[in-house]
């Protein structure tokens, strides 16, 4: 092994068997149900005397949560794992971990690892914080020596010092993270595995945590696994980038540009982005006529919808049914059913080409302002006499992805609002300026 | 770089691979002291949590059984004690390392299932967890002692020599409880039957162990039969500490119960190493 290279993966692959029940044993008599369970206890005893875990269901599937995988991790680098859910990024994880171990394949670690799959591993509901600081510490990787030095920091950290002596059942799930991630954040581990912990805390939290992630990977130099959905982070805090697909690595480089793949492999993955057929809509409000045919809200080149990137929204409807000229308008709402914007035909030109004479209408829209989430969108279609001919409330709801609007690598947080503006700070009156 | 230099590299790479048994399996374990000291500190600082009398359940337990047996085996069936002893007091010798040895037992068997959380999210030698559940039942063990020094004062008994070696009879109930304790606790995680099986067994050894009578009732020709129960041997130990000359140990059935608690010892960590490495996977 080079000395640079701390971690180095050879076609690791994990295998999980998993048991089905078919669909299709509907036991019509009791005397089936009767033999279906004797074969079963006697299956069952068979696994045992053999020594093989008990797996329910009739039917097993081997299944391969990571297939081949090799790489190699230098020294201070700072590697962000992305891919969909169920990729392989946990296993990869609970494998470098040692938590489990391949079923083929091999690893190589020089240096101590410390893992943080998960927030407060270890802690007892019916300890104090300050007891649940020690235990936890522990069950991490520290010593008591450590624990007690870095104490005072810790529970600054995690701004508790009020409730110290208090059961942590008692606290609130806000403090409880809050403890929980002041003291993984104070692990000192060569090479630290981070599983999506940084999802969970309030938004402020949640930048205090970016900002000692960041201190961890950059400044301290160390060599840092992280799993994440949000892609700023990634973009913002690791030097290179793996990608995970069914278990396999497709990708691995310099982040922006692995993650420039994962977007644009989004419509690849599944029907998410696909056309939403809407022609059969129960829930709309229309004389009878179903004028909507289907909506599409996508991002550019049919990736996933990414705040401050182009988003397009493509209306189709039945062109027939509307004999003058159409007027379209859509909503975007919250799930709680707070209006964000609305785009109308009727406020903008009227040009030849809004006469949308195919029956598809497309909407671009340059920078999508809004913050990450999941929205609802509510179309209505009509003319200038009749402008809800055909008007569906709840049509679609759809999901915004992170990502650095501003482009400084900072985050921006759901508690500041919904939107975002395009401006920009100055140190003169523009009022004087003009 | 110089052969030492080079050995040292060499040695702090860890090799993860399907089926590669550590090297420094026992170094390792001593390396996490600080964790089975906090797991056993975590488990007995939450064993009495919201409890109205909390820490006399350790003693009302086996006070309570103790003049149960007492009154069924000494009053109503009139069996013999050991020498001259009060009959309490033989009883109580036995229900001491008794309940150590079940206590233990159960803690252990289940020990792993109780910490699912852990097993799957961080890594440490997983044989830390029954061996941090043993000091639970150590701890409620040394707090029912105080019952003895109780009955001893209230008997007037006064030990002999032979108490100085109580702790080596006790060393010795762990260890008969770790050897089946490990076992028990890796197949729990594969087929959790024995979560059932476990408090049925400790059930019925109180009854076939000479808890509530004494060893000697059972006649000579089925003495070395009945010490295939390696329990017998530390309870006779315990009665011949505290009871002094007027209990005996029967030495090949003594001998017969250390060698099986040497084998169940090896069994239990033979077969949870096999298998400790799946656990995450099945738990």
């Amino acid at each position: 092994m080079i000395s640079d290279i701390v971690i180095k993966a050879e076609n690791l692959s994990k295998k999980y068997i998993i048991g089905h029940k078919s669909a299709t044993d509907s036991y019509a008599t009791l005397r089936d149900v009767l033999m279906n369970n004797a074969k079963n206890l006697w299956n069952k005893t068979r696994d045992l005397v053999k020594g093989k875990p008990v797996i329910y269901g009739d039917t097993l599937e081997e299944v391969w949560a990571l297939k081949d995988v090799s790489f190699e991790i230098h020294q201070g680098e700072a590697v962000g794992i992305i891919g969909r859910n169920g990729a392989g990024k946990s296993t990869l994880l609970k494998i470098l971990s040692r938590i489990t171990e391949p079923s083929t394949g091999r690893v190589a670690i020089k240096g101590r690892v410390a893992s943080l799959l998960e927030v407060g591993t270890g802690f007892h509901p019916e300890l104090t914080g300050r007891e649940n600081i020690y235990l936890n510490g522990t069950i991490l990787g520290m010593t008591r020596q450590e624990i007690k030095r870095k104490f005072d920091e810790i529970v600054d950290f995690a701004e508790i010092e009020k409730y110290l002596d208090t059961p942590v059942k008692r606290y609130s799930s806000g403090m409880y993270v809050r403890l929980a991630f002041a003291v993984a954040a104070h692990l000192e581990p060569e090479i630290l595995v981070v599983d999506e912990v940084l999802a969970v805390g309030d938004a402020t939290f949640q930048k205090k945590c970016l900002g000692k992630m960041e201190d961890v990977a950059k400044r301290q130099g160390r060599t840092v696994l992280f799993v994440s959905h949000n892609m700023a982070a990634v973009s913002h805090l690791c030097s290179s980038g793996f990608r995970l697909e069914d278990g396999r690595l497709t990708g691995a480089g310099e982040p922006n540009h692995i993650i420039e793949e994962y977007l644009s492999s989004g419509n690849k993955g599944g029907n998410k982005y696909d056309v939403i057929d809407l022609t059969h809509h129960k829930n709309r409000i229309c004389n009878g006529v179903h004028v909507i045919k289907s909506i599409t809200i996508k991002g550019y080149k049919a990736r996933p919808l990414v705040t401050g990137q182009p988003a397009i929204v493509t209306i189709r409807f039945d062109r027939q049914k509307i004999n003058s000229h159409p007027e379209l308008a859509f909503t975007v709402e919250t799930l709680l059913g707070q209006r964000i914007f609305s785009f109308a035909t009727y406020w903008t030109k009227r040009t030849p080409e809004t006469d949308f004479a195919e029956g598809v209408a497309s909407c671009l829209i340059q920078k999508l302002p809004l913050s990450p989430g999941v929205y609802t969108i509510n179309v209505a279609i009509g003319t200038n006499d009749d402008p809800f001919r055909d008007h569906i409330p709840n049509a679609y709801q759809f999901e915004v992805m992170s990502s650095d609007y501003y482009g400084t690598g900072k985050i921006p947080e759901s508690n500041h609002g919904v939107v975002f503006i395009d401006a920009s700070w100055h140190d003169k009156d523009q009022m004087a300026i003009e | 770089m110089n052969g030492i230099a080079a050995k040292r590299f060499q040695e702090s790479i860890l090799i993860l691979e399907p089926g590669r048994s550590e090297k420094n399996y026992w170094a390792d374990l001593w390396r996490y002291r600080d964790l089975f000291l906090v797991l056993a500190w975590r488990d007995i600082s939450v064993r009495y949590k919201q409890t109205i009398i909390g820490i006399l359940w350790a003693i009302l337990r086996p006070l309570l059984t103790m003049i149960v047996f007492t009154i069924i085996f000494g009053r109503i069936a009139r069996l013999p004690s050991d020498g001259n002893a009060p009959y309490a007091l033989m009883v109580f010798a036995a229900m001491l390392p008794w309940s150590l040895f079940s206590n233990a037992l159960s803690e252990s068997s289940s020990s792993l299932i109780g910490n699912t959380n852990l097993i799957g999210k961080v890594y440490f030698p997983r044989i830390i967890i029954p061996m941090a559940a043993l000091v639970t039942a150590f701890i409620d063990f040394l707090i029912s002692f105080i019952i003895l020094i109780g009955m001893m004062v209230y008997y007037q008994f006064i030990p002999g020599w032979q108490i100085m070696l109580l702790p080596l009879f006790m060393i010795l109930a762990l260890l008969a409880s770790l050897g089946p304790g490990l076992w028990i606790a890796a197949l729990n995680v594969k087929y959790r039957d024995f979560r059932y099986i476990i408090p049925f067994v400790v059930q019925f050894g109180l009854y076939i162990s000479p808890v509530g009578f004494s060893s000697k009732v059972i006649s000579e020709e089925w003495r070395l039969l009945y010490s295939l129960n390696p329990v017998v041997g530390v309870i006779d130990g315990f009665r011949w500490c505290i009871l002094g000359n007027e209990s005996t140990i029967y030495l090949p059935g003594f001998t017969l119960s250390l060698v099986l608690i040497g084998f169940w010892i090896w069994l239990g960590i033979h077969r949870f190493r096999k298998t400790e490495k799946t656990f995450a996977d099945l738990i």
